[in-house]
């Protein structure tokens, strides 16, 4: 059940060719997924791309992007599997007058089960990327299932017998620390902490997902943003937010930052999200930050 | 187990060695990560050390604080480089060992350790219980007041009793919570197939209510300081007990330290927690340091069920507005405040501290923390909540 590995030089080049401007250091994180078939934690502040990552692994081996959305209550049914109630309450009408076991048989087989994103992750033929989002969202109890799940890539359906993984899936999890995560499932995968990226990195992301954008504006943007996330915000802004404003900004055709202040203090409501934020970026402090930016 | 074999025995050596100066600084290493970072020796990734220290950081690092400090250990390690300091990082340092010394053995910088004030307390005020145990004697008796290393010793036993106690029965309620209002088609279909497909059975399910979770902000100083000590013990049993619970110790800046609360060992934790709190005395700044985790922690530490308690006198010598301040943001995030105060119990108390008044509209309870009856009396609010 060997993946198909990819040299650890090869990695980064390929993440850039995603889309994904990656630092050396996740690069070789990703590479290691392969190399020891474990998975890999990603934590960090909201916004600063963690999603982003399994997509852009996705895409870096061709593979399937299978995402589960961890929320309170999340529970084994809406996991890992559940039966098609209502195909088995027809097929119980229809059979009616057979034999309790036959029925039973038949209603508890392949056809009447629902895959869920955890059950589809091992029964696909070729390696998914599997990315379990906001595992710290998710229960204690479920954890430990994920825990089992994820050491033993095989799942016991009481009705229906143990299946085997087909195809070992890449594991990405991520967490925004809203509660601490088991020291077991920790060490059970690589680790790795994201941050925002930093001014160049930045600026690379957008000149490469806004081709348009000027490179000294892009420049500009980034410094601006990094600045910002030192101010006191409830919500720091992330990544996909200074790509909104960067493309606002384009389509408003602001080439220097400094020459537009009124237009920079107006487009903030792409980056800050409260109102308590918006009041405190008031438009000297915007002006403020332009000209530490410019 | 072919690439543990492929590489020599100094190389496996020294990454034992590697495992052992990590445990040291208080990773958890097990066998499984020490394989693969054997594997990882003769791997591409071993061919330069920078990519080697990214790959055994992503390895070896199980959480933030981990990831951060990785390199340094690393460094001194593989390239010889700054040991001591690694080494001084690295958990077991001269100052922890300094605390270890003493008989009750807290702390001298962050966690003043003064509980044995002398023979006042004897006969004074709570000599009523007289008739009843020993232990119910203590449980009415101020902290302040305790004697003696026995008397001191068990009231931190019971502290750290009480808080497990309440974690179990506060568990207990949730569980026995009523029938729950979704249908279980599952385990009802299973029940109908019996009447031929007839659900006349209904399962249902019912939806477990997220747990409690206590933030504790504990106000450590010098006004404080015979309290301090009682209290740290009882939050290093809730942080044990309560898998959700959070603790800062604040006077004149805040200090985060659920990591230090986490420690399974009492001594150990404190030994942590006296170092993690290590700084000037001098004065309170309720205002600024309720600021500062409005700023940097809340965001993570509440959620829709959060209790936050607050063990203070109110004695503050910061600026007003800025706890008024703070303590509105404070409201508005969690479910509940609680405001426990070890003066509340002393004969004739008025809350007139500058702080308490500017506090307490904003709390939902404001409580006497001065001895474990009053302690224990908590329980039943927070099962409210």
């Amino acid at each position: 059940m060997t993946v198909n590995e990819i040299p650890r030089e090869a990695i980064a080049t390929k993440l850039a060719e995603a889309g994904y401007v990656a630092d050396r250091d996740l690069a070789t994180a990703l590479w290691m997924m392969d190399f020891l078939q474990r998975p890999l934690l990603i934590e960090g502040e909201a916004g600063v791309g963690k999603t982003e990552v399994a997509k852009a692994l996705a895409s870096v081996h061709g593979a399937e992007l299978i995402r589960m959305q961890c929320y309170e209550g999340l529970d084994a049914s809406s996991a890992l599997y559940e039966w098609n109630y209502q195909r088995q309450l027809i097929a119980i009408k229809t059979r009616e007058g057979e034999a309790a076991e036959a029925v039973e048989a038949r209603i508890f087989s392949e056809d009447y089960l629902l895959e869920r994103p955890l059950l589809a992750a091992i029964r696909r033929p070729k390696s998914p990327v599997l990315l379990i989002d906001e595992i710290d969202r998710a229960d204690e109890e479920f954890e430990a299932f994920l825990l089992e799940l994820l050491s033993d890539y095989q799942v016991t359906i009481p009705e229906f017998g143990t299946i085997k993984a087909t195809a070992i899936p890449r594991v990405v999890l991520t967490s925004n620390g809203t509660r601490e995560i088991s020291d077991a499932l920790r060490r059970r995968c690589l680790y790795h902490y994201l941050d925002f990226p930093d001014v160049d990195r930045e600026a690379a992301i957008l000149r490469r997902k806004l081709p348009q954008l000027d490179v000294g504006l892009a420049l500009q943007i980034a410094r601006l943003i990094a600045q910002l996330r030192k101010e006191e915000l409830r919500k720091t802004p992330g990544v996909a937010e200074t790509l909104d404003w960067a493309a606002t900004l384009a389509g408003l055709g602001v080439a220097d930052l400094a020459a537009e202040p009124e237009i920079v203090h107006a487009t903030l409501i792409a980056l800050l999200k409260t109102h308590e934020d918006r009041l405190r970026i008031t438009p000297e402090v915007a002006a403020r930050l332009v000209g530490r930016a410019a | 187990m072919s690439a543990a074999a492929e590489i020599g025995d100094p190389a496996r050596l020294r990454v034992a060695g590697f495992a052992a100066t990590l445990r040291g600084a208080g990773f958890a290493v097990g066998r499984a990560e020490m394989f693969d970072a054997a594997r990882l020796l003769t791997s591409p990734a071993g061919a330069r050390i920078d990519s080697l220290r990214a790959a055994y950081r992503a390895l070896f690092a199980a959480n933030r604080g981990e990831f951060t400090r990785f390199d340094e250990l690393f460094d001194a390690f593989w390239r010889g480089r700054g040991a001591n300091r690694a080494q001084i990082s690295g958990g077991a340092s001269g100052a922890a060992r300094r605390f270890e010394a003493g008989p009750g053995g807290f702390g001298s910088t962050g966690l003043p350790e003064r509980m044995a004030l002398g023979a006042e307390g004897a006969g004074e005020g709570q000599g009523r219980e007289r008739g009843a145990s020993a232990q119910e004697a203590l449980s009415t008796k101020d902290f302040a007041k305790l004697t003696g290393e026995a008397e001191r010793a068990q009231a931190l036993d019971l502290a750290e009793k009480l808080a497990r106690a309440m974690r179990a029965r506060l568990t207990r309620r949730e569980n026995a919570r009523a029938r729950g209002r979704r249908l279980d088609l599952r385990r009802t279909l299973r029940a109908s197939i019996a009447r031929g497909g007839e659900p006349i059975e209904r399962k249902y399910r019912q939806r477990k209510p997220k747990p409690l979770r206590l933030v504790a902000l504990l106000d450590a100083s010098g006004s404080m300081e015979l309290y301090v000590s009682v209290f740290t013990r009882f939050l290093h049993a809730v942080g044990q007990a309560f898998r959700e619970s959070e603790a800062f110790l604040f006077h004149t800046r805040l200090a985060h330290v659920s990591s230090a609360l986490k420690e399974r060992h009492p001594q150990r934790a404190l030994d942590r927690l006296s170092l993690m709190a290590a700084g000037v005395g001098g004065g309170t700044r309720i205002g600024e340091c309720l600021t500062q985790f409005n700023r940097l922690h809340a965001k993570r530490a509440i959620h829709s069920r959060t209790c936050v308690m607050i063990f203070s006198d109110g004695y503050d010598t910061g600026e007003p507005e800025k706890l008024e301040s703070a303590m509105r943001d404070l409201r508005r995030r969690c479910r509940r405040i609680v405001w426990l105060d070890p003066l509340t119990g002393r004969a004739g108390f008025e809350p007139v501290a500058r702080g308490l008044t500017i506090a307490l509209p904003f709390v939902d309870l404001f409580a006497p923390a001065h001895d474990l009856k009053s302690l224990a009396a908590l329980e039943p609010y927070l099962q409210r909540i």
